[in-house]
């Protein structure tokens, strides 16, 4: 490589370091980022201030005419470079400061040969680009926890820190909720009830309803003993029920401003839908990134050495230990990476009756794993129904503690099984001979299914519970009004149960397990089974999927219970310092380091999951079931669903023949096949623009093999390493380049175009 | 910001601030470094503390001492003591620069110091060459510049490629510095196989800077993981 760059630049220009290194890099690197030193003092332009200081040379941009080119690839390579003087940031160079000065005195003074209209505009997008820096300094410092999210980095290595971000996303995801019901529902009735503006309640006009549908007991209010009010404040029942956290309380048609009614019912629904679609279309747009990256990753394992050791050690590590289990956790993978590819070996030499053996077992254990979820949702089921009846008997004679027991049996049975499941899986995985990666994934997939499943478990249970009846009194109001006269509270009621439940449970397993065992090995880590035992690990997916549980609790319940997100985002605050306190002094981080990259492709598809499963039951309960006519906003209407058909049909008929037109099948049907099409073809293009890369690199290794040493080949295979980058973008950049001689190489270069992953 | 922050004048802030990626804050934090090295020296020797060096951010926030230790570090240098100036030209040793908290526990340390020396002997640092070093290692920093110095700094015997040898070293750097923690030399053998095989587009055996460019445009860890935070 050395002769190439010999013979491009005039030897004897004195360069920083070593000549061959610097005049390689000068002609390896893209053309536009970085020149090397000595090729600069060639510059006409900086030789001539360098002769006169002062003088007004008239010349171009392209400052191309007064070259003495020593070959016409370095004469083009300079064109180039002078040309991009003036679009590149100075700080883009990789050069050092010292250099990256005397390039700037050459802009500077090449500036004065401009018209008074280019120098503006280059001042002026500098001072632009300034500004932005310094906003975007100013909007770092407003960033939640920026400060405890750093020092965990440093301390803990990115795949912690990436859990922690997660954890700050769901604190302003559950905000931004609670901010959207507010606006839309709780205020315009504070504003009403506190009179602050001169509005007035619209009462629900009286409907020829049966008046057994509207019957709503008020709990009764006797001699009251103490421990009820702590009952109520952890169930939801009693003084909280007519509170504003239910969906009780609005019952309410509307509110009469001066010159328009606010029609509440249409809000409540309408705040629903937005706090759901915003929610997707955020954990959509941040998972896009990771998406697009695990794309590329899956593709045969493309990346996953270089990944992992080229870009394998934190920098911002600053403790030794923590650098000692870095290097420990890289060892890990990479002797487990290498493990794993001898194993696919293996499989892939697997005889037949081998396979046929493994794949037998593989039905029978995928059996058993299937046995094991029916189980629990079943014991699910069965502990719903016998909380839900004993809830209605006397609740007020009996003692305290089986209150509670009763009241929280769902939860307790699904935390129960959420503990067992997990450990049953990890047993029954090894039998099932993956390779070692796909174990983990697998058995984590199947953890979040049983996780997320429980609840949907609990609400179809409610559910069936709702809309059954014994002796065919469902028909008078569609729902069963003798036990519950306002279902949406009740279901809102247990869902304000699992979360505060939830919460509990976090904290007393922190403070109850996680401190004693780390008091235990501190002091008596003579003890052999304390040893073994040793401190808790900070699990990351066993915590992901705690917090996504919690936050799909809250969408589900935000329909039934609007102030459950403001719970939701005081709970996360609160577990984002218990969590911290709890990796910084009771756990150690786990050998089995995860990836930043994969880490938040992982979260955001968890929440997706969860966000999905939590559309279904309110979709369900939106549409299918009666809403109650004892209370509630929605007493008016057969179901909730109703009342945007009712909206619709006061539009004016031209907008509502539209909507219609819009919203039938000889529409729907023609959109979705078109959209198929599309799919389709990005699909076919993604799989062409696979296989030119694969075709560019076999020309590639190619053109090495029969070429001969020479200095223009040199760069040509260099530059056309380059544009297989290109490849994806535009792949026909490429194919006249291939043919084209050096001169035109440089000149057809296009600008770089943003990198597929940044 | 203490006495020494004020000291470095508006114009030649504004300058670093074009010329590097780093912001106003990061370049008067890194002054302290430049000083920094005497107060670590001196809080090592009253606490007796070996391994926890405390980060610059939060010396720059002890504000006196912070500049004692500019001052005696100017005092080092006879004649030009007023000028900031020249102490900003002062070359600070590579022991000193490898016993920052935010490289020690790093095992590219040396070769970091070699990249970004420009003095003629290349064992020394001036504090230019610090805030390139801080510059192409921070948040904002082109993927580009961070990839052209990573080639660098992997590129164990300075010649332009990196070859099996070079990619044995750095692999060894990962897993640690002890003789036990190696990897053996089949699993080398077949990790330097991987490697070559996914990353040598023209199969010769070596990376060149392009190849290696191509990688880690594509590697979704290198941006978060090559960086030191001040």
């Amino acid at each position: 490589m050395s002769e190439s760059s010999a013979s491009a630049l005039p030897p004897g220009r004195p360069s920083r370091q070593p000549a061959v290194h610097s005049e390689n890099l000068s002609l390896d690197s893209s053309c536009f980022f970085s020149p090397p030193v000595n090729f600069l003092q060639e510059l006409p332009s900086y030789q001539s201030i360098a002769r006169r200081r002062t003088g007004v040379l008239s010349q171009d941009k392209q400052s191309g005419t007064l070259l003495k080119s020593t070959n016409s690839y370095s004469s083009q390579l300079k064109d180039r470079i002078a040309a991009n003087l003036s679009s590149q940031s100075i700080r883009e160079y990789a050069l050092n400061i010292s250099e990256k000065r005397r390039l700037r005195d050459i802009q500077e003074t090449q500036m004065k040969y401009l018209s008074e209209w280019d120098q503006w505009k280059r001042y002026s997008s500098k001072s632009w680009k300034r500004f932005l820096e310094k906003a975007r300094e100013m909007t770092t410092h407003l960033e939640l926890w920026r400060e405890d999210i750093r020092s965990i980095e440093g301390k803990f290595g990115t795949g912690i820190q990436s859990y922690f971000s997660f954890l700050r996303f769901l604190v302003l995801l559950n905000l931004i909720i609670f901010l959207i019901i507010f606006m839309l529902v709780l205020l315009p009735v504070l504003l009403t009830k506190y009179k602050i503006t001169n509005s007035s309640f619209v009462l629900i006009p009286f409907k020829d309803t049966d008046i057994q549908c509207t019957f709503y007991p008020v709990s009764s209010s006797g001699l009251v003993y103490f421990y009820s009010y702590i009952i109520d404040l952890l169930s939801g029942t009693g003084f909280l029920e007519e509170t504003s956290l239910f969906y009780g309380h609005y019952s309410i048609d509307g509110m009469k401003f001066q010159n328009f009614t606010y029609d509440l019912p249409l809000a409540y629904l309408l705040s629903t839908i937005a706090y759901l679609v915003l929610s997707l279309l955020w954990i959509v747009k941040r998972s896009v990134e990771g998406f697009k990256i695990n794309l590329i990753r899956s593709e045969e394992h493309f990346q996953s050495y270089c990944n992992k050791i080229f870009a394998g050690w934190d920098f911002c590590i600053t403790n030794r230990s923590m650098a000692d289990l870095k290097h420990s956790s890289l060892r890990y993978e990479l002797r487990a990476d290498l493990e794993e590819e001898r194993i696919r070996q293996k499989i892939a030499e697997r005889t037949s009756e081998e396979t046929i053996r493994i794949y037998s077992l593989r039905l029978f254990l995928n059996c058993i794993v299937l046995a094991v979820l029916g189980a629990c949702f079943y014991a699910i089921y069965v502990a719903t129904v016998f909380s839900q009846e004993h809830m209605k008997k006397e609740i007020d004679k009996m003692v305290f503690g089986e209150n509670l027991l009763i009241l929280y049996l769902p939860s307790i049975v699904i935390t129960l099984a959420n503990f067992i499941t997990p450990i049953i899986f990890a047993k029954i995985i090894h039998y099932e001979d993956y390779s070692p990666g796909f174990e983990i994934r697998l058995t984590i997939l199947r953890c979040v299914f049983m996780r997320l499943a429980t609840i949907c478990v609990l609400v179809f249970t409610l559910g069936s519970k709702i809309t059954s009846c014994d002796d065919d009194t469902c028909d008078l109001c569609g729902y069963n009004q003798k036990l519950y006269p306002c279902w949406e509270t009740q279901v809102g009621q247990e869902m304000y149960k699992l979360m505060i439940f939830d919460f509990i449970i976090i904290l007393a397993v922190t403070l109850f397990v996680d401190f004693p065992r780390k008091l235990l090995v501190t002091y008596c880590s003579s003890w052999k089974l304390i040893q073994c035992w040793g401190q808790q690990e900070f699990a990351i997916p066993d915590n992901v999927l705690g917090i996504v549980y919690g936050q799909t609790i809250c969408w589900i319940g935000a329909f039934f219970s609007p102030l459950l997100p403001a719970i939701a985002t005081l709970k996360f605050i609160i577990i984002f310092y218990v969590k911290e306190w709890s990796l910084l002094y009771t756990c150690r981080p786990s050998p089995r380091q995860f990836r930043a990259s994969n880490s938040n492709f992982f979260f955001l598809l968890v929440l997706l999951i969860g966000l999905c499963l939590a559309i279904i039951p309110l979709t369900i309960s939106m549409s299918g079931i009666p809403s109650s006519k004892a209370c509630g906003p929605f007493t008016n209407f057969n179901t909730t669903w109703e009342v945007i058909p009712k909206t619709v049909s006061t539009f004016p008929s031209s907008l509502q023949s539209f909507i219609h037109g819009v919203t039938s099948e000889a529409f729907a049907v023609p959109f979705f096949m078109i959209i198929c099409l599309i799919m389709f073809y990005f699909i076919a293009l993604a799989g062409a623009h696979k296989r030119v890369v694969i075709q560019l690199r076999e020309q590639l290794s190619l053109v090495r093999k029969h070429s001969p040493r020479g200095s223009w080949w040199q760069a040509f295979t260099q530059d056309t390493a380059r544009k297989v980058v290109f490849s994806r973008e535009g792949v026909e950049f490429l194919q006249p380049s291939l043919a084209t001689t050096s001169s035109k190489l440089c000149l057809q270069a296009q600008p770089r175009p943003a990198s597929f992953i940044h | 910001m203490g006495g020494s922050g004020s000291r470095l004048s508006k114009d030649l802030l504004a300058e670093y601030q074009d010329l590097t990626f780093l912001t106003k804050q990061e370049i008067l934090l890194s002054m302290y470094v430049v000083s920094a090295p005497h107060l670590v020296d001196e809080q090592q020797a009253r606490s007796g503390n070996e391994h926890t060096g405390t980060p610059i951010a939060e010396r720059a926030n002890r504000s006196p001492l912070s500049a004692r230790a500019h001052k005696r570090f100017c005092e080092l240098l006879p004649q030009e003591q007023q000028s900031v100036e020249a102490s900003l030209r002062a070359q600070v040793s590579f022991e000193q620069i490898l016993s920052l908290p935010e490289l020690k526990a790093n095992p590219f340390k040396e070769r970091i110091c070699r990249v970004f020396s420009t003095s003629p002997t290349r064992d020394s640092l001036s504090f230019e060459d610090f805030l390139d070093l801080l510059s192409v290692f921070s948040d904002t920093a082109t993927p580009d510049i961070k990839s052209h110095y990573a080639f660098r700094i992997f590129d164990f015997d300075d010649d332009g490629t990196l070859n099996r040898e070079d990619l044995s070293q750095l692999v060894n750097c990962l897993t640690g510095e002890s003789e036990d923690t190696r990897l053996s030399a089949s699993e080398m053998k077949q990790l330097v196989d991987n490697i070559l095989e996914e990353s040598d587009i023209d199969r010769d055996g070596t990376i060149n800077l392009s190849e290696f460019q191509h990688v880690i445009s594509r590697s979704p860890d290198f941006a978060s993981s090559f960086k030191i935070v001040l």
